[in-house]
């Protein structure tokens, strides 16, 4: 710790946990215990050498590549005399903005669905199976706490970890331990077995403008999915850059965690180049042995070539590959954009995702692992 | 001896640090000095993070060569469990004992309690041998790739620097050992993990550094082959690449080139070669289809030490 000094040890305290607060506005996870190691790091370098500064805080406060840039930006500024302003001063995006009105011609169409929808049909039936670019925000409503309530059961798979079991391979250690508490006895044979665990699913939700009207309803499947097994899932937005956005789903409450997604998100419906944002997929989360969840609807600005090559690794690597297309719901839908075709040959799984039904599916789909498809060399999880 | 080893409270700086390590032949930069630096002052775990080959286990390698301490090391994998990280009991020696005990009609079934479970039975493990190794470099490698359970017991041992066994009691080191964590980042860390640990983002090395480190390191090289290998894979960084090379790699070529006998960076030799620092055969096929080699040995040519890296990055830029 630096030795207590005068007043301008006190000032320099007052100077640097308001750096750190500065921090915090931006983003940055410089929490309490962070900033006192930042204290601590200072007492051992010059707190007069800006370079010294800049790097005790760099390795004290930053968690991660994300945090540098912020942290060079807030460091430049707040040593050249800006200070924190009270409160929140960054206009917020609203989560009502991605749930937009219906977007071109299917307006005029929403109106016949709507007058034939069956009277006698539960109303929760009809709305199971609505796509939910065609909703009253009311239907939007009750959709979004029926999909937080859905259960993000996880197909289960081997693990290199054991635990002990009934029947399995011989458990040398816990059996000799026993024998040796009997005297060196070996009394009863004790057995092991491989645990299981749930499988990695990774998913990519495309939120470019021409996936709007289902960001939302997407960000909050991915956000049950999360809640379901918050260790066992990675989840990106991917608009023109990749955004890794698992933390901000951790949070209980869809509407807070949508929030803080909408915050995190800086590319909202721009364009998307998949095929890049695929490549740096493969780079920041690790899909080996994963099943990767594609939200998409496979308008790519990029070259499909790149997205071949890159869907081609993926499908090396990760355990399947499920590509979730909202258009896929119309029975007139065929893949026939460039980008769609480019990936076609590497999905093990092409699914809709337009509605609480095809939802629930895909919830089943994660669940069970298969859906009955061409793959069939998925490994037992005994 | 080149320097000999040095004690960790005799360093007084981060230069001193990044002139101790520059001793043994590795060069880090101001940031990495002071993480080490700040490491050893406050006796933090220093969490590297960076793509492969960038050179953070060998950061490990030098600490302990600076300081004169083993290295201890403990590769990470899936299912990584206490019994192999922290320490196991001899259940063989430990029946034998019992065996010959009875053999020899001991009675005395509290003291032979006792025998069994004393510290000669137990095998320690990478982390128990860094708390009983005084003083020890701790090289935990690669922890995105263990799981969640492993890093809950990481956390425990790296909080307070002890181990309590049950049978045992309480080991605890009277001098935490220097403990460096890489990782990939294949996988998010826990933050609880990082917050005890000082964080540190290793770039690939600039231009000018990366000249420094291949004459450091292959002794034979000339200026002029250093020079145009660092701008040959400053331009393989800057291309659209599966997997970039890292420092590690760049020396692999070098030393591939120098066996081969060359004294500057010939095309033909290079691509010749390219499987040292190229391993994915994509990247290789960009290469040869952008005509990269030829460009390094071209720039190399022409524009002699003045170019450096960020025109030789810039160029490539405007080609993608």
């Amino acid at each position: 710790m630096p030795e207590p000094r005068s007043g301008g040890a006190r000032d320099l305290v007052a100077t640097m946990t308001g750096f750190a607060r500065t921090l915090r506005a931006a983003g940055v996870g410089a929490d309490h215990q962070r900033t006192q190691g930042f204290l601590t790091a200072l007492g051992h370098l010059d707190v007069a050498a800006e370079r010294d500064v800049y790097w005790a805080g760099r390795l004290t406060l930053c968690a991660g590549p994300d945090d540098l840039a912020r942290y060079d930006r807030c460091f430049a500024a707040y040593f050249a005399g800006e200070r924190p302003r009270p409160g929140r001063s960054r206009t917020t995006v609203t989560v009502t903005r991605l749930v937009a009105e219906p977007y071109g011609s299917r307006g005029q169409e929403e109106a016949g669905e709507q007058s034939a929808v069956p009277a006698t049909a539960s109303e929760i039936e009809v709305l199971r199976n609505r796509d939910v670019a065609r909703m009253t925000a009311a239907e939007r409503e009750q959709v979004n706490r029926m999909l937080a309530l859905l259960r993000g059961v996880r197909e289960r798979r081997g693990s290199r970890r054991f635990t002990p079991a009934h029947s399995g391979v011989l458990d040398s250690h816990r059996t000799v331990r026993e024998a040796i508490r009997r005297g060196g006895e070996p009394a009863r044979l004790r057995m092991r077995t491989h645990r299981d665990r749930p499988r990695r699913v990774v998913m990519l939700v495309d939120v470019s403008g021409s996936m709007a009207p289902y960001a939302d309803t997407l960000l909050r499947f991915a956000h049950a999915l999360v809640r379901a097994e918050p260790r066992a899932t990675e989840v990106f937005s991917a608009g023109t850059r990749l955004t890794r956005i698992t933390a901000e789903l951790r949070h209980r409450d869809p509407d807070v965690a949508m929030l803080a997604v909408s915050r995190a998100i800086p590319d909202w419906n721009g364009g998307t180049r998949l095929g890049e944002e695929i490549k740096a997929l493969l780079r920041l989360a690790d899909p080996r042995g994963a099943t990767v969840v594609i939200a998409s609807d496979g308008w790519e600005r990029g070259s499909p070539e790149i997205l071949g090559a890159q869907m081609a690794r993926l499908s090396r690597l990760a355990h399947r590959v499920v590509w979730v297309n909202p258009h896929k719901g119309d029975p007139a839908y065929r893949p026939l954009t460039a980008g769609i075709m480019a990936a076609l040959p590497y999905i093990t799984d092409f699914v809709a995702g337009h509605s609480l039904a095809a939802f629930e599916d895909l919830a089943a789909l994660l669940a069970a692992g298969t859906r009955g498809s061409a793959r069939t060399g998925r490994r037992s999880h005994a | 001896m080149l320097g000999g080893t040095t004690k960790a409270s005799d360093i007084d700086s981060p230069a001193t640090v990044a002139e101790l390590l520059a001793r043994h032949d590795y060069l880090a930069d101001e940031g990495l000095a002071t993480a080490a630096f700040l490491a050893l002052r406050m006796g933090r775990p220093l969490f590297l993070e960076g793509e492969a080959g960038v050179g953070k286990t060998e950061l490990a390698k030098t600490l302990s060569a600076v300081l004169g301490a083993p290295l201890i090391r403990l590769q990470c994998y899936e299912g990584l469990d206490a019994a192999q990280a922290l320490y196991d009991w001899d259940f063989a020696r430990q029946l034998l004992h019992l065996k010959a005990a009875e053999a020899t009609g001991v009675t005395d079934v509290r003291a032979l309690e006792g025998e069994i479970y004393d510290r000669r039975f137990l095998i320690a493990r990478p982390l128990l041998q860094a708390l009983e190794t005084q003083p020890s470099v701790l090289l935990v490698d690669e922890i995105d790739r263990a799981d969640d359970e492993f890093e809950a017991f990481l956390l425990e041992v790296l909080s307070d620097f002890t181990i309590s066994i049950p049978e045992l009691g309480t080991i605890s080191a009277a001098t935490p050992p220097v403990v460096v964590v890489t990782s990939n980042r294949t996988r998010e860390v826990h933050d609880a993990l990082k917050r005890r640990c000082l964080y540190h983002w290793l770039e690939h090395p600039g231009f000018e550094r990366e000249v420094a480190i291949l004459l450091r390191r292959l002794p034979e090289c000339t200026e002029r082959l250093a020079t145009e290998v660092a701008r040959t894979a400053g331009l393989l960084r800057a291309a659209d690449l599966v997997k970039p090379p890292g420092i590690a790699e760049t020396l692999d070529w070098t030393e591939a080139l120098l066996t081969l006998g060359a004294t500057d960076f010939d095309p033909g030799l290079a691509a010749a070669t390219l499987g040292a620092v190229l391993k994915h055969r994509e990247d290789q096929e960009l290469v040869r289809r952008d005509g990269i080699l030829l460009a390094g040995a071209a720039t190399g040519a022409g524009g002699g030490m003045a170019t450096g890296a960020g025109a030789a990055r810039g160029e490539a830029g405007r080609r993608a």
